[in-house]
C-alpha cells in the first residue's frame, strides 16, 4: 500500500466508487417505479449524443459532450413517450424501438467520423478507461497533501466527486416528495407534490449520473450500478431508509471488490495481466444480487412464506 | 453510390456482399416472426437479456476449444457456447421475477449487464493468454460482415428457416399465449411449454444473428419488425407476416446500402432501415398513424365547434369482441 498504490489505483478506485454510488441512488427510485431500464436506455442513447456533440464542437471537452449526451438522453425520453402514446405501443417495445434505433444511428456517425485523434470508439463507449485514471504526479500518501501534485489529479475525478455530492444532495432535499410520489402517486398529488416534474426530474438526474459516470468507466457499470445495488437492498428490507443505505453498501462493495479482483486478482493467480475492472465491477454487483436473491431477508413478495 | 447500390441489390458486386446480403434478408425474416409473439406476449426486453448474455458463452467457448488444440475459431463452437450462456441468462431472469418479489425488468437489466461484464472480463483474459493473440471475438459485439464464409450463410439460412417453420406449424398456440395465458391452459394450450418455445426461438435468432448483426443490436431485429407490423393489421397471422418481410426487407437493403459505401458497418444500417420502415408505419398506417390520427381529431374538433354531435368512437362498434379468433383488440 505504498507510493505505487497512491499512483495507479487510488484515483481509478475512488472515481469507480463516485460513480457506483451517483447512479445506486436514483437507481433505487427507478427500480420502485419499475423503470429500472430507463438507465438502459439513456445509456445506450449517450453515444450518439456524445458523437453529435464531437461533430458540432471538434472537441471532446466535458462542456460540450455533457450537453450532447442530456441532450440526447432528454429527446430519446420524449421519443419513447411519442411512440408509447401515439402508437399505443407498450412501454418495453417502445424503448427497445427508441434506444437500440437511436445506438444504431450513433455507431454509424462514429463509423463515418474520422475519430482516429480522439479517445473515442465504441469499445470505450462500453467498458470505459478506467485503468488509465491514473495519477502519475502522486509519488505516495503524501501527495494528497501537496497542491502541485493535487492539481494533476484526473479531472475526472473532480467531476464525478461533484456530481455524486449533487445526487446525494439532491435525494436528501427532495426525499419526501420523491418518496410520496414513488409509492402512491394519486396520494402524492392530492397533497401537492407535482409527480410529473418529480418524475422528469428523476430522468434527468439519472442522465447527468449516467452521463458522468459513462465518460469515466464506461456504460456497463453505469447499467449494473443502476440496477443490481438497488435490487439486492430491495431484497434486505421492508423500509425506503434502510433500502437506499444499504444500495449504497452494495455499490461500495461493487467497486471496491471490482477493482480490486480485476487489477490484483489475476496477479494472485499468477498470471502477469490484469482483467478489465469495469467489467469485474458489474461481475461483483451480480454476484451481491445473487446472494441477496437466495439469502436476502425480504426476498420474497409480501405475503408468501419465507421459508422456501 | 446509386450504381454501387443497384448493383448490390441485384447481387452483382461480389460473392462475399451477396453471401451476406441473403444471410441478412433471412435472418431478418426470421427475427421478425419469432419476435412477434415475445412482442404481444409484452416480453420484448428479455430478448436484450438474452442478446447481451451470450457474451460470457462465447468467451468461454473460445477459450474451451483453444485449450483443447484448436484456433478457438470455429462458428458452430462460438454459437453453441453463446446459446448456452444466453439459456443460463434466460433461466436466472425467469427465476428472480418469479421466486423473488423483483419485478421482470429489474431482473432483466440485472442479468443484462452483469453477464455482459463478466463478457468483458473473459474477453481480456482471452488478450493475456498468447502475447499477440488476436481473437476477434470483439466483432461479436457489432456484428461483422467481412470475411464471411458460405458455411456461415448456410448455418444462419438454415437455422432461419428451422424457426420460421417452427413458428409457422405453431403460430395458433403461440398467438393464444400471448395474448391470453388463462384462457390458453384451459384450452390445452402448455402455456409454460410455448413460454419456453417464444424464448428458444428468440435465443436461436439471437444466436444466428450474432455473425452479422451483433450481440448489442440483435434485440432491434426482434423488437422493430412486429412493432411496425402492428400498425397495419390486427390479425396475429398478418402481424407475423408483416413483420417477416419487414425484418427481411430490412436485412437485405441493409446489406445492400452498406456494401455499396464505405465504412458503413452492416449490422447499424440494417437497423435503421428496420427504424425506417417503422417511421413510416408510425406516420402513415391507415387505422392508428400519425396522420389519420390528426386529421380525425381536427375533424371533431370542427364538429364540436359547429355545434354538431361528435362522432362515436370510429371501429367502436365494428371492433371484434375477443382476441380469440386471432384478433388483436384494438386498445392495444
Amino acid at each position: 500500500m505504498g507510493a505505487e498504490f497512491v499512483q495507479l489505483s487510488l484515483t481509478p478506485l475512488l472515481i469507480a466508487v463516485l460513480a457506483a454510488v451517483a447512479c445506486a441512488l436514483p437507481g433505487n427510485f427507478l427500480l420502485l417505479r419499475r423503470q429500472a431500464l430507463v438507465g438502459d436506455a439513456i445509456s445506450h442513447v449517450v453515444l450518439p449524443g456524445i458523437v453529435l456533440a464531437f461533430l458540432i464542437s471538434g472537441t471532446l471537452a466535458t462542456g460540450p459532450v455533457l450537453l450532447g449526451a442530456m441532450a440526447a438522453a432528454v429527446f430519446a425520453a420524449v421519443l419513447i413517450e411519442l411512440v408509447k402514446r401515439v402508437g399505443k405501443v407498450e412501454p418495453g417495445a417502445a424503448m427497445g424501438v427508441v434506444f437500440s434505433s437511436l445506438f444504431a444511428a450513433g455507431v454509424l456517425l462514429l463509423e463515418q467520423t474520422d475519430t482516429s485523434g480522439v479517445h473515442l470508439d465504441v469499445e470505450h463507449a462500453l467498458y470505459g478507461n478506467l485503468e488509465s485514471l491514473i495519477w502519475l504526479a502522486a509519488d505516495g500518501w503524501h501527495s494528497l497533501l501537496d497542491p502541485a501534485a493535487l492539481k494533476r489529479m484526473p479531472t475526472e475525478l473532480f467531476r464525478m466527486g461533484a456530481v455524486a455530492i449533487l445526487i446525494a444532495v439532491l435525494t436528501v432535499l427532495f426525499w419526501r416528495p420523491l418518496k410520496l410520489s414513488t409509492f402512491d402517486e394519486g396520494f402524492a398529488r392530492t397533497v401537492g407534490v407535482p409527480t410529473l416534474l418529480v418524475s422528469f426530474a428523476l430522468v434527468v438526474v439519472t442522465a447527468i449520473a449516467v452521463v458522468a459516470a459513462f465518460d469515466a468507466v464506461g456504460s456497463i457499470i453505469v447499467i449494473a450500478m443502476l440496477i443490481c445495488p438497488p435490487a439486492a437492498a430491495r431484497l434486505m428490507t421492508n423500509r425506503l431508509e434502510v433500502q437506499v443505505v444499504w444500495s449504497v453498501v452494495f455499490a461500495i462493495l461493487s467497486a471496491v471488490g471490482g477493482y480490486v479482483l480485476g487489477g490484483y486478482g489475476p496477479l494472485w493467480l499468477g498470471s502477469e495481466y490484469a482483467v478489465s475492472a469495469a467489467g469485474m465491477i458489474a461481475t461483483v454487483s451480480g454476484v451481491i444480487l445473487l446472494c441477496a436473491a437466495l439469502w436476502g431477508p425480504c426476498r420474497k413478495r409480501i405475503g408468501e412464506p419465507v421459508a422456501s | 453510390m446509386w450504381d454501387a447500390f443497384l448493383k448490390a441489390l441485384l447481387f452483382q458486386s461480389g460473392y462475399n456482399a451477396s453471401l451476406v446480403a441473403i444471410g441478412a434478408a433471412l435472418l431478418g425474416a426470421a427475427a421478425g416472426s419469432c419476435g412477434t409473439f415475445l412482442f404481444l406476449r409484452k416480453r420484448a426486453l428479455v430478448s436484450d437479456a438474452l442478446a447481451h448474455s451470450t457474451l460470457p458463452g462465447i468467451c468461454v467457448a473460445f477459450i474451451v476449444m483453444v485449450l483443447l488444440g484448436g484456433t478457438g475459431r470455429n462458428l458452430a463452437g462460438l454459437l453453441l457456447g453463446s446459446a448456452a450462456s444466453a439459456g443460463l441468462g434466460v433461466f436466472v431472469v425467469h427465476w428472480l421475477s418469479t421466486r423473488t418479489r423483483l419485478p421482470e425488468d429489474a431482473a432483466i437489466g440485472a442479468i443484462l449487464s452483469t453477464f455482459f461484464g463478466f463478457g468483458v472480463v473473459l474477453l481480456t483474459v482471452i488478450q493475456s493468454m498468447r502475447s499477440g493473440y488476436q481473437a476477434g471475438l470483439e466483432s461479436f459485439l457489432l456484428g461483422s460482415t467481412a470475411g464471411m464464409l458460405f458455411e456461415d450463410a448456410l448455418l444462419i439460412a438454415v437455422g432461419g428457416a428451422l424457426a420460421v417453420l417452427f413458428v409457422l406449424l405453431f403460430r395458433r398456440p403461440l398467438a393464444l399465449t400471448s395474448f391470453d395465458p388463462e384462457f390458453a391452459s384451459t384450452v390445452g394450450v402448455r402455456v409454460g411449454a410455448m413460454d419456453l418455445a417464444m424464448m428458444l426461438l428468440a435465443m436461436g435468432v439471437v444466436v444466428i444473428g450474432l455473425k452479422i448483426v451483433g450481440l448489442v443490436l440483435i434485440v432491434a431485429l426482434l423488437v422493430i419488425p412486429p412493432v411496425a407490423a402492428r400498425f397495419w393489421t390486427d390479425r396475429v397471422e398478418f402481424v407475423m407476416l408483416l413483420a417477416g418481410i419487414f425484418g427481411g426487407l430490412s436485412g437485405y437493403l441493409g446489406a445492400a446500402i452498406s456494401a455499396s459505401a464505405p465504412r458503413m458497418p452492416t449490422g447499424p444500417i440494417i437497423i435503421l432501415v428496420g427504424a425506417a420502415i417503422f417511421v413510416l408505419s408510425l406516420v402513415l398506417s391507415p387505422r392508428r398513424g400519425l396522420v389519420v390520427e390528426l386529421r380525425r381529431r381536427r375533424r371533431a374538433q370542427a364538429r364540436l365547434l359547429a355545434g354538431w354531435p361528435v362522432d362515436p368512437q370510429p371501429d367502436a362498434a365494428s371492433a371484434p369482441q375477443a382476441c380469440v379468433r386471432g384478433h388483436l383488440d384494438p386498445s392495444r
